[in-house]
C-alpha cells in the first residue's frame, strides 16, 4: 500500500459513511458475545432489510462500549443514545425509535453518567465505532495514518525522541520509561532484532488487553510496526493467551488482512522498511507474561524466567536485541505519533503522563472497562466512574495490581493514580486490574487468595518462590481458619521479606505483596483471627 | 584448532572488590567465577561448572555497593568497580532461610540416604550452621523408581536444581531427564513422564547420577552412606569441547 492508497480508502469509506442516516453500534467482544449479542446482530441486520432501509442504516460490529456488565450493549451513531441488556426482540421496537427521535425506555443506559463523561479516552479513542474485522473500517477511523507518518516523514531516531519526550512508560506493570526501552534496542549493533507483544495478561480479573486486542488489533499492528521501524527490527511476535480465542481469531485475521495490501511485508509505504508479524500462543501459565519466561516460551522451551541481566533489550529472543512491550504500550504508540509528544505529555501527572485503561470489578455499581487520565484521585475512580458500592455496605479496600499489587483502605483513597503513588501506598499500577471490596470481605482471606494464585502459578524454578509461597499460603489458611499462632504471624513476616529479595523474578518478588499491604493496614484482622484461637494446641 | 583472533574481541581486563579485597578479572566473567579464583567462597548448589547457568537455588546471592537488590553471582557479570559483599547477617539469614525450605519441601532423612556424608545438601547446611528447621515439615508422599537396572530416581530427595536435566540434554545431548509441573508440584521426569526403565532416549551414561548433589540419583546397589559421586568427567568434557 502506497500513502496514496491509504488516503484513498479513507476517503472512499468516509463517503460510504456519510450516506448512513444512522449506524448501530453492537459491541461483538467476548463479554457482550457470551450473552449473545451475535443475535441481537442479526436481528438487526433482518430487521433493516425486511424495512429495505440498507442504504441508510448500518449495523456494525465493534469492540468493547465499556459497560460489560451491562450487555449486551449497544450504541447508536456517537453514542448519544446506548442500549444495554438489549436481546433479539428488541430489534424493532430500536428501529421504530429511530422514526420517532425517541429512544427505548427499557434499554436505555444514561450516557451522560460520570462512568462515561469522566473517562478519557486515547487509546481507545474509536473503540466502539468502527469494525475491528474490517480493515477498511479501522483506516476510516485512523489506523496506519501514524505509521505512514513516521515511515515516511520521520527517521527512526526522531521516532525514539518523540516517544521519549511524550513521557509513555510501559503499561505492563513496572511503568519504564519506553522511549529509553526503544533507544536502548536501538542502540544494540548487533541483528537480527525482535518486536515482541506481551499479551499474556495473567491477572485474575483483566481483561483490558483482552479488549484492546479484540476491539482494535490494528493499533496493536501499527504500534509494533513503528516500534520495528525506530528500533530496526524487521520482525515480531505477539504473545497471546490461548484462552483468549475471540482475540487470537481477530489478531490472526488483522494480520493477514495488512500483510495481503502491503501493511506489514516488505516495502511498506513505499519504503525500505519491511516488517512481519508472528502470532504465538501460550497455555495460560501466568509466569509467562514475565518478559524472560515469555521470550523463552516463544523460543519453545519451557517458560521459565532467565536471571537479568542481561535485560532482553540486549540479549532477548534467540539471543538477540529484542523489545518487549505490553499491550496498551504498543496501542499508545500510533496516537503519539498522530497528536505529538506535547499533546501527550499534557496528560496526566509530572512523572506519570496519559491514560490507562483499568478493568474495574467487584463491590461497586459500574463495572467494566473504562480509560482515565492519570492522576484522577482513586476515590473519583470508584465513587464517581464506579458508582460507589452497592447494597448500603461501607467500602474496604481496592485492589489493584493483580497478585503483585496490594490493597489500599480508605484512609488512602485521595492519592493519585500514578506508578510512584500507588508504590507509596504499597500497591502497583500493574496492568490494570481494580478489584473493588466492600465491608464484607475479610482481608487475611483476601491474602490467602492471591498467595494460592501465586504458589499455583509459581514456575518452580527457584526456591524462595516454589517452597516460600507453598509455606506463606498454608499459614494464611492456617489463621483464616483461627487455627493461627503469633508465631505464625512473625514466621509469615520473615517469609516475606525472604521470598521478595531472594526470588529469580519478578513473580515471587512481589507475590508477597497482598500480604504485606494487608498486615500494613489491617493488621488487626490477622490479629483477631489469632486471638480467637484456643490457646492450647491439641494434639491428635 | 586454534582459533582466530577475529572471532573473540579481546576481553578487557576490570578491577572491582569482593570482601573488602581488591581483585581482578576479565570482562564477561560472572562474580562467582571471579570469587573462586581469589578463594573467596560462595555457596552454590545449582550452579555446576561446565553447565549453563540455571539461578534457581539463590544460595549465591550477594550485596552490591549502591543497590538495595541482591544479585545472584552465579549470573552476574563484572563490572569496573563493582563492590560486592559476599558474606553479611543478611544473606547468612536468607541462605539458611533456603536451606530449610530445601529440607522441609521434601523427605530429607540423612540417617538411611545411600549419599549420606556426601551429600552437598548436607554438608551446606553444616557450613553455614543450620541446627533445626523451624519451618513446617511438608511430608509429601512421593514415588521412587527403581525401574532402571542401574539407577535410582528417588524424589523424596530431589531439591530440582536440574543439574541431571542440564547434564542430560547439554553434554549427554539425550534430553531424557526434563521437568514437568510447575511450582510445589514441579518434578524431574524422565522422556514422557514414563519410568525410567521405558525411557528409550537413556543410554545410561550415568551422568545424571554424578552430578546430583543430593541422593535422588544414585547407583542401585549402594548401600546407606556408600554414594560418592565423581564428577571429574564434567570438566573434562566440557574443556575438550571449547577447543
Ligand atoms: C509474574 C509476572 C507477570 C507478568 N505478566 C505480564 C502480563 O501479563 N502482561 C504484560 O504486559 N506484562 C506482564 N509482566 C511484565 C513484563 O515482564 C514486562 O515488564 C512488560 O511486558 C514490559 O512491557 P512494558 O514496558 O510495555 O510494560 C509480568 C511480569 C511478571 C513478573
Ligand atoms: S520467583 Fe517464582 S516464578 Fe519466578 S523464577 Fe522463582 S519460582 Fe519461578
Amino acid at each position: 500500500m502506497t500513502p496514496e492508497d491509504l488516503h484513498g480508502t479513507v476517503l472512499k469509506q468516509q463517503a460510504k459513511h456519510g450516506n448512513y442516516q444512522h449506524v448501530f453500534n453492537v459491541c461483538m467482544e467476548s463479554g457482550c458475545v457470551s450473552c449473545n449479542s451475535a443475535a441481537v446482530v442479526e436481528a438487526l441486520e433482518a430487521e433493516v432489510k425486511k424495512r429495505g432501509l440498507q442504504k441508510t442504516v448500518c449495523i456494525k460490529r465493534v469492540g468493547c462500549l465499556c459497560s460489560c456488565a451491562q450487555g449486551p450493549m449497544v450504541a447508536l451513531d456517537k453514542g448519544d443514545t446506548l442500549y444495554k441488556a438489549v436481546t433479539a426482540a428488541d430489534a424493532p421496537a430500536m428501529l421504530d425509535a429511530l422514526d420517532k427521535g425517541g429512544r427505548v425506555e427499557h434499554l436505555d443506559f444514561s450516557s451522560k453518567q460520570p462512568f462515561f463523561s469522566r473517562q478519557l479516552k486515547v487509546v481507545r479513542e474509536h473503540a466502539g465505532y468502527f469494525d475491528p474485522e474490517d480493515l477498511d473500517d479501522s483506516i476510516r477511523v485512523g489506523a496506519y495514518e501514524a505509521l505512514r507518518k513516521a515511515v515516511t516523514e520521520m527517521t527512526p531516531t526522531e521516532v525514539i525522541t518523540e516517544i521519549a519526550n511524550s513521557g509513555l512508560r510501559g503499561r505492563g506493570g513496572a511503568g519504564f520509561p519506553t522511549g529509553l526501552k526503544w533507544s536502548t534496542v536501538a542502540k544494540n549493533p548487533s541483528t537480527p532484532k525482535y518486536v515482541v507483544c506481551n499479551g499474556d495478561e495473567g491477572d485474575p480479573g483483566a481483561f483490558m488487553d483482552r479488549s484492546m486486542m479484540e476491539g482494535d488489533p490494528h493499533r496493536l499492528i501499527e504500534g509494533m510496526a513503528i516500534a520495528a521501524y525506530a528500533t530496526g527490527a524487521n520482525r515480531g511476535f505477539i504473545y497471546v493467551r490461548a484462552e483468549y480465542p475471540l482475540a487470537v481469531k481477530r489478531l490472526t485475521r488483522a494480520i493477514n488482512q495488512a500483510t495481503r495490501t502491503g501493511l506489514l511485508g516488505s516495502r511498506i509505504f513505499d519504503t525500505k522498511f519491511a516488517f512481519e508479524i508472528e502470532l504465538r500462543l501460550g497455555a495460560g501459565a501466568f509466569v509467562c507474561g514475565e518478559e524472560t519466561s515469555l521470550l523463552s516460551s516463544i523460543e519453545g522451551q519451557r517458560g521459565l524466567p532467565r536471571p537479568r541481566p542481561p535485560f532482553p533489550a540486549n540479549s532477548g529472543l534467540f539471543g538477540k536485541p529484542t523489545l518487549i512491550n505490553n499491550v496498551e504500550t504498543y496501542a499508545n504508540i500510533p496516537t503519539i505519533i498522530n497528536k505529538s509528544a506535547a499533546w501527550f505529555s499534557s496528560i496526566g501527572t509530572a512523572k506519570s503522563k496519559g491514560t490507562k485503561i483499568f478493568a474495574i470489578s467487584g463491590k461497586v455499581h459500574n463495572t467494566g472497562l473504562i480509560e482515565v487520565p492519570m492522576g484522577i484521585p482513586l476515590r473519583d475512580i470508584i465513587f464517581d466512574i464506579g458508582g460507589g458500592i452497592p447494597g448500603g455496605k461501607k467500602f474496604k479496600a481496592v485492589q489493584t495490581g493483580g497478585p503483585s499489587g496490594g490493597c489500599i483502605p480508605e484512609s488512602q483513597l485521595d492519592i493519585p493514580v500514578d506508578y510512584e503513588s500507588l508504590m507509596s501506598v504499597g500497591s502497583i499500577m500493574g496492568s490494570g486490574g481494580l478489584i473493588v471490596m466492600d465491608e464484607t470481605s475479610n482481608m487475611v482471606d483476601v491474602a490467602r487468595f492471591f498467595m494460592e494464585f501465586c504458589m499455583s502459578e509459581s514456575c518452580g524454578k527457584c526456591v524462595p518462590c516454589r517452597v516460600g509461597t507453598y509455606h506463606m499460603h498454608e499459614i494464611l489458611q492456617r489463621i483464616y481458619d483461627r487455627q493461627g499462632t503469633p508465631q505464625d504471624l512473625a514466621l509469615l513476616q520473615e517469609l516475606c521479606d525472604m521470598v521478595k529479595n531472594t526470588s529469580l523474578c519478578g513473580l515471587g518478588q512481589t507475590a508477597p505483596n497482598p500480604v504485606l499491604s494487608t498486615l500494613r493496614y489491617f493488621k488487626d484482622e490477622y490479629t483477631n483471627l489469632i486471638h480467637s484461637t484456643p490457646t492450647t494446641e491439641v494434639l491428635p | 584448532m586454534t582459533m582466530s583472533p577475529t572471532t573473540k574481541p579481546p576481553a578487557e581486563s576490570l578491577t572491582l572488590t569482593i570482601d573488602g579485597k581488591d581483585v581482578s578479572c576479565r570482562s564477561g566473567q560472572t562474580i562467582l567465577d571471579v570469587a573462586r579464583e581469589n578463594d573467596i567462597d560462595i555457596p552454590t548448589l545449582c550452579q555446576l561448572d561446565g553447565l549453563t547457568t540455571w539461578g534457581g537455588c539463590r544460595l549465591c546471592l550477594v550485596e552490591i555497593a549502591g543497590s538495595s537488590k541482591l544479585f545472584a553471582s552465579c549470573a552476574t557479570q563484572c563490572t569496573e568497580g563493582m563492590n560486592i559483599t559476599t558474606q553479611s547477617d543478611r544473606l547468612l539469614n536468607y541462605r539458611r532461610m533456603i536451606l530449610e525450605m530445601l529440607f522441609s519441601e521434601r523427605n530429607h532423612i540423612c540417617a538411611v540416604c545411600v549419599s549420606n556424608g556426601h551429600c552437598e545438601l548436607q554438608s551446606m547446611a553444616q557450613k553455614l550452621g543450620v541446627t533445626h528447621i523451624h519451618l513446617p515439615y511438608r511430608y509429601p508422599k512421593l514415588t521412587v523408581d527403581s525401574s532402571q537396572d542401574r539407577f535410582r530416581l528417588d524424589h523424596n530427595r530431589c531439591i530440582l536444581c536440574s543439574r541431571c536435566v542440564r547434564v542430560c540434554g547439554e553434554i549427554e545431548g539425550a534430553h531424557t531427564k526434563d521437568l514437568k509441573g510447575r511450582g510445589i508440584k514441579t518434578f524431574v521426569i524422565n522422556d514422557l513422564d514414563q519410568p525410567w526403565a521405558d525411557a528409550k532416549s537413556c543410554t545410561t551414561c550415568g551422568k545424571c547420577v554424578h552430578v546430583c548433589p543430593v541422593g535422588a540419583l544414585t547407583e542401585r546397589g549402594t548401600a546407606v552412606s556408600e554414594m560418592a559421586k565423581r564428577r571429574a568427567f564434567l570438566p573434562y568434557l566440557t574443556s575438550m569441547r571449547e577447543h
